[in-house]
């Protein structure tokens, strides 16, 4: 469970990031944030896991403060967390194994990880993470040879091997073509449900969301403004949200819209 | 010309930018000329001695033609241990200079307190040209080819430290956010998001390192510091000028073939 509780974050220049959130996401759901860009979604899933420090407020993760975490402690809780990225973060010149193994570093010391030395057993959750998500035969390339979604693949299965009980990814299919997002949101949705995993994705696409996603939460200049099901996530509930109706670019599926929903322009 | 290469009718003038001045170029050939015009007066050199020099200049040079072959067996032992004192000087280099760099590095040791006082202490080393560390060292521990090692490390430190550090501050931040995220420490990130990063340009920056060693550690032995600089010191003094020029001619074979492989290498790396 994930709460967050009057989640503030200012940032030096004074703009406000977020504003007073308060959130409680349960075990396993598959959440959909949704916002213009500048709107926080990235802000606020980086204050998840505290890549980014909030100024006010607290956010609690499976009962325990991140916000007073350090050290240690935080690293804790960070290892339960894994991230997806909108430009995959690989390390390019490692290897694919190589990289699905350092989601395993966080459960090893620190002279037997710079060492290399995984113990067996995680060799086989790296391949079995690997064969998840179809490309178990790609694990001695290096990184920088796969296509774009082989290599947002591979950043799912690192956090698979990482065995997260969290799954935060911003913007995962943004730098991918329509085929590809379809595949990875596939592979997310599954992991969410065979595994139980809590899911909370940075969207752009509006239908996109509704697809994936059992809850919708909308952000607009760090304000949370919609939050609900995806049955009210409509286009008209959204043009009211974002003061205007829904652009093209916002949705993935450009001219298939679905019946009935008013406002787009086109 | 313009509206037939298919500019809209609409913007048929079209008004060409006025291509930069040439105002700056000229005042900087002028700064420039000023310069090496106030350079010349101060340190009083002037083409006329260069002319009058001329002479004394093709003395020497007939003097050291022919080169005395033979002599090449005397000075081998010598330029081995100019390659060596090269090799051991840049290893310890740069091992030293992977901390050094990590405390420079802006992005890897946020801490103003330290990546500042660390670069200025980086500074410092590389204002000492490797002669003048030669010297100290040679005070220091006497005569021999240690004291030039210990020259050349100091030397490959600055140089390896300065150039990796640039290097760190310019890696892709993306994979460290990454390894954070995962629940890393200091280390582990670094051992797991930087070392594949830049291992390839380390590496390089180790070989360039050597190729500038080498040539360095031959002039070394002018202080005492051993290697081939002895024998320079040695035939100069002497007034062997054949002798000289066998070793010059050595030291260019051997600088170019390191410099070769050094470089095939670096590109391999690349």
């Amino acid at each position: 469970m994930i709460e967050l509780r009057q989640v503030s974050k200012e940032y030096p220049n004074g703009t406000k990031g977020l504003n007073k959130i308060n959130l409680t996401i349960g075990q396993g759901e598959f959440i959909a944030v949704v916002g213009l860009s500048g709107a926080g979604k990235s802000t606020l899933l980086r204050s998840i896991n505290r890549l980014h420090d909030i100024t006010e407020g607290d956010i609690i993760i499976n009962g325990k403060s991140i916000t007073k975490s350090h050290g240690k402690a935080l690293r804790m809780i960070r290892r339960d967390i894994g991230m997806i990225f909108q430009s995959f973060n690989l390390v390019k010149r490692s290897t694919v194994l190589r990289n699905v193994l350092a989601g395993r570093v966080g459960y090893h010391s620190t002279l037997r990880s710079i060492l290399g030395r995984f113990p067996a057993a995680d060799v086989d959750l790296a391949f079995g993470a690997l064969e998840r998500v179809g490309i178990a035969d790609k694990a001695y390339i290096r990184a920088d040879q796969l296509s774009g979604g082989q290599q947002q693949r591979v950043a799912i299965a690192r956090v698979l091997a990482q065995e997260a009980k969290i799954i935060l990814a911003d913007e995962p299919v943004a730098s991918l073509d329509p085929l590809t997002t379809k595949q990875v949101m596939d592979d997310l949705k599954r992991i969410n449900q065979e595994l139980g995993i809590t899911t909370i994705v940075n969207l752009h696409f509006i239908d996109l969301a509704r697809e994936y996603a059992t809850r919708i939460i909308g952000l607009r200049a760090g304000e949370v403004v919609f939050d609900g099901p995806v049955s009210d996530a409509t286009n008209e509930r959204f043009a009211a949200i974002y003061g205007r109706p829904i652009q093209e670019d916002e949705l993935l599926d450009k001219g298939n819209a679905p019946a009935g929903q008013k406002g787009i322009t086109a | 010309m313009k509206t037939q290469m298919g500019v809209p009718q609409s913007a048929a003038v079209s008004i060409h930018p006025k291509p930069p001045g040439r105002i700056k170029h000229v005042l900087t050939a002028a700064l420039v000329l000023l310069l090496l015009i106030a350079s010349a007066k101060q340190t009083e050199a002037s083409f006329g001695e260069l002319l009058e020099g001329i002479p004394e200049m093709m003395k020497l040079l007939r003097e050291m033609v022919p080169p005395r072959w033979s002599y090449m067996d005397n000075i081998l032992p010598g330029m081995l241990e100019t390659i060596r004192m090269a090799l051991l000087g840049t290893t310890i280099g740069a091992i030293g200079a992977i901390p050094v760099a990590i405390f420079c590095a802006g992005n890897l040791t946020p801490n103003i307190w330290v990546y500042y006082p660390a670069r200025f202490l980086l500074n410092l080393i590389r204002t000492l040209p490797d002669l003048l560390l030669a010297a100290i060292f040679v005070a220091i521990f006497g005569l021999g080819p240690v004291p030039g090692i210990f020259a050349l490390a100091v030397f490959s430190l600055g140089l390896i430290a300065k150039l990796t550090y640039e290097a760190l501050e310019t890696i892709d931040r993306g994979p460290l956010e990454a390894m954070t995220a995962v629940g890393m420490n200091r280390i582990q990130l670094i051992v797991f998001g930087v070392v594949p990063q830049l291992a390839a340009q380390f590496t390089s920056f180790v070989l360039y390192a050597f190729e500038i060693n080498v040539r360095a550690a031959a002039v070394l032995g002018l202080v005492g510091a051993g290697g081939i600089g002895l024998y320079y010191e040695a035939t100069l003094g002497f007034l062997e000028y054949d002798k000289t020029s066998a070793i010059i001619l050595m030291t260019l074979v051997i600088v170019l073939l390191i410099d070769y492989a050094s470089t095939k290498l670096r590109e391999k790396l690349l």
